[in-house]
């Protein structure tokens, strides 16, 4: 490991319901990210991946109950006051969700959406942010970026929605971005293109970036670190080459197993697997 | 083998004056004891063929073929009892079952259905579900009791105790969890060949349709661009659009590499024609 990290999560924990019967969803997660890697939180639906990276930017419906620290250089965020985390929240730290069209506003321009809140937190001028703007479609391959800025979502397919929304992520120069399952909602061959772009933009920006996906070919690709995420606790992690093909945690053998396009396979992991859902488990539930 | 499945020439549009063509004009078969994967990104119109095959779409030209005879489309009446041998897994169990009744229900409808042809087989809803590899106890659980993988496999339960000769399954794995998405798919070609039926079975996944389907057709903007073997498909695409697709698949080897990406969005040697990588053997 090279450089320190910017963002470090220390015995986060998460949880829902009342005070009297919290349900736990994290139950203490550690994780750095440093500056230029690239570091993947892979886990199954429900596994708290996503709750993870929500509460590092005050996401969550005021009912959770957190727990833990979550630190930006020498700001710690959790319990931080809503105006002081909207400083933060697109300016240090921005988001990269799973679907563009959710993400962007349908009735605003992209030139709208891209120039108003860097005027907001860079202070720029119209003309400044305008050209800003232009640069950075320019640079996630928006074709005819000066044209697109005066277009609607509706009008680019899901592949240039997804470019625009890093694009705007990128516009306040973050020093950490959170991207959850920023390929998930997109066809393989659009996906592709994204995969290049995140992870020469994590380099080129020296971004830290916390990578969410349940996809382990995703997350094989560009992701540096990886950390394997089961009820709420991080089960396995490591550098990436290690947890593919070493793994040690049997989940993590599970799930390579399990997996068309992985070459890990393990006769104990594929029993395990067999029986996993048949069991009448009562835990199950809505 | 004689063809289960006849599609010719399928057409489907949809909207009124100036409609849009989602299938346009494809071709396949189905033979009984054989699965076939249709392929294809979104909006490429492999869930429209499935709606056509078994009705729910009306075909605005062509024929969908059953036993050679036209498949009517579905309307408000209950299906002719012959029809019920063609049986479909949707994507999402949540709106294939009913949520208010009890599973051992459920599959005892599949049960009927299979007793109305005439077609015996255990009656019993433990019978099945433990097909598809479930512990008989759920049979008393209603759907909401049952996690995403189990609901799926309740659906299929249902399915296959109305002992169909022709599945059509649109999409049946990718709401599940990525570490039982394999494993029912495997489940499903077994449970299809055990009782020498066919599947025309359709995703988006190319990895585990590699490891299901004998045959495989590639579709993209309402056409089929290649078929063929699934081996020779996958080991040795000829079509440009085969081949960006397998390209861009990420494989989860750790090395890091990443996956080829195409030079444009969609360019236009992805609608060609090519003859040659048709019906390849």
């Amino acid at each position: 490991m090279t450089a320190a990290p910017v963002l470090s999560i220390r015995g986060l924990t998460v949880a829902f319901g009342t005070r009297k019967r919290p349900t736990p969803i994290v139950n203490g997660v550690d994780l750095d990210l440093v500056p230029g890697r690239i570091q993947g939180l892979a886990g199954e639906s429900g596994s708290g991946k996503t709750v993870t990276a929500m509460s590092v930017l005050g996401l969550l419906p005021r009912t959770a109950q957190l727990g833990g620290s979550v630190r930006l250089g020498e700001t710690e965020l959790l319990g931080l006051r809503r105006r002081d985390l909207s400083r933060i929240r697109g300016r240090r730290i921005a988001m990269v969700f799973q679907d563009p069209s959710a993400s962007l506003h349908p009735q605003l321009t992209i030139g709208h959406q891209l120039t108003d809140h860097v005027r907001t937190h860079l202070g720029l001028s119209r003309t400044e942010a305008r050209q800003r703007a232009v640069d950075l479609l320019e640079r996630v391959h928006v074709p005819d970026p000066a044209d697109a800025l005066g277009r609607y979502p509706h009008q680019f397919s899901g592949g240039q929605r997804q470019r625009i929304a890093i694009a705007i992520a990128l516009a306040c120069e973050p020093e950490v971005v959170l991207a959850d399952e920023p390929t998930t909602a997109l066809d393989v061959t659009v996906q592709a293109g994204i995969l290049h772009l995140l992870r020469d933009l994590a380099l080129e920006r020296q971004l830290a970036v916390l990578l969410v996906t349940h996809d382990l070919g995703v997350m094989s690709a560009i992701a540096d670190d990886v950390a394997v995420m089961r009820h709420g606790t991080i089960v396995e992690r490591g550098p990436r080459e290690q947890i593919f093909t070493r793994p040690e945690h049997p989940y993590t053998r599970e799930l390579l197993t399990a997996l068309p396009e992985s070459d890990f396979t393990d006769e104990r992991a594929r029993t395990a697997l067999a029986e996993r859902d048949s069991a009448d488990d009562p835990e199950v539930g809505p | 083998m004689s063809d289960l499945l006849q599609v010719e020439d399928l057409v489907v549009e949809y909207g009124g004056r100036h409609p849009v063509r989602a299938v346009d004009g494809i071709s396949l078969t189905v033979r009984a004891g054989e699965v076939l994967a249709l392929v294809g990104e979104s909006g490429c119109g492999k869930s429209s063929t499935a709606r056509a095959v078994v009705g729910m779409e009306k075909p605005a030209g062509g024929a969908v073929r059953y036993h050679g005879e036209p498949v009517p489309p579905l309307g408000l009446r209950t299906r002719a009892a012959a029809l019920t041998a063609m049986q479909m897994v949707f994507q999402d169990p949540n709106s294939s079952l009913n949520p208010r009744k009890r599973v051992a229900a459920q599959v005892a409808d599949g049960v009927a259905a299979a007793r109305a042809r005439g077609a015996g087989g255990p009656q019993e809803a433990g019978h099945w579900l433990e097909q598809v590899g479930l512990d008989r106890a759920l049979a008393a659980r209603y759907p909401h009791q049952l996690s995403g993988g189990q609901r799926q496999r309740v659906a299929i339960a249902r399915s296959i105790a109305a002992r169909p000769d022709l599945i059509v399954a649109d999409e049946p794995i990718s709401a599940l969890d990525a570490s039982s998405q394999a494993g029912v798919a495997a489940m499903m070609r077994r449970l299809c060949l055990d009782a020498g039926a066919g599947m025309l079975f359709i995703s988006h996944d190319l990895s585990v349709v590699r490891q299901i389907a004998d045959r495989t057709a590639v579709m993209y903007r309402g056409r089929i661009v290649e078929s063929g073997a699934t081996e020779v498909v996958w080991n040795d695409p000829v079509h440009p659009y085969t081949r960006a697709l397998l390209a861009a698949i990420p494989r989860a080897d750790g090395k890091g590499n990443l996956p080829q990406a195409p030079a444009a969005e969609a360019p236009a040697e992805w609608a060609s024609e090519v003859p040659e990588a048709l019906e390849r053997a």
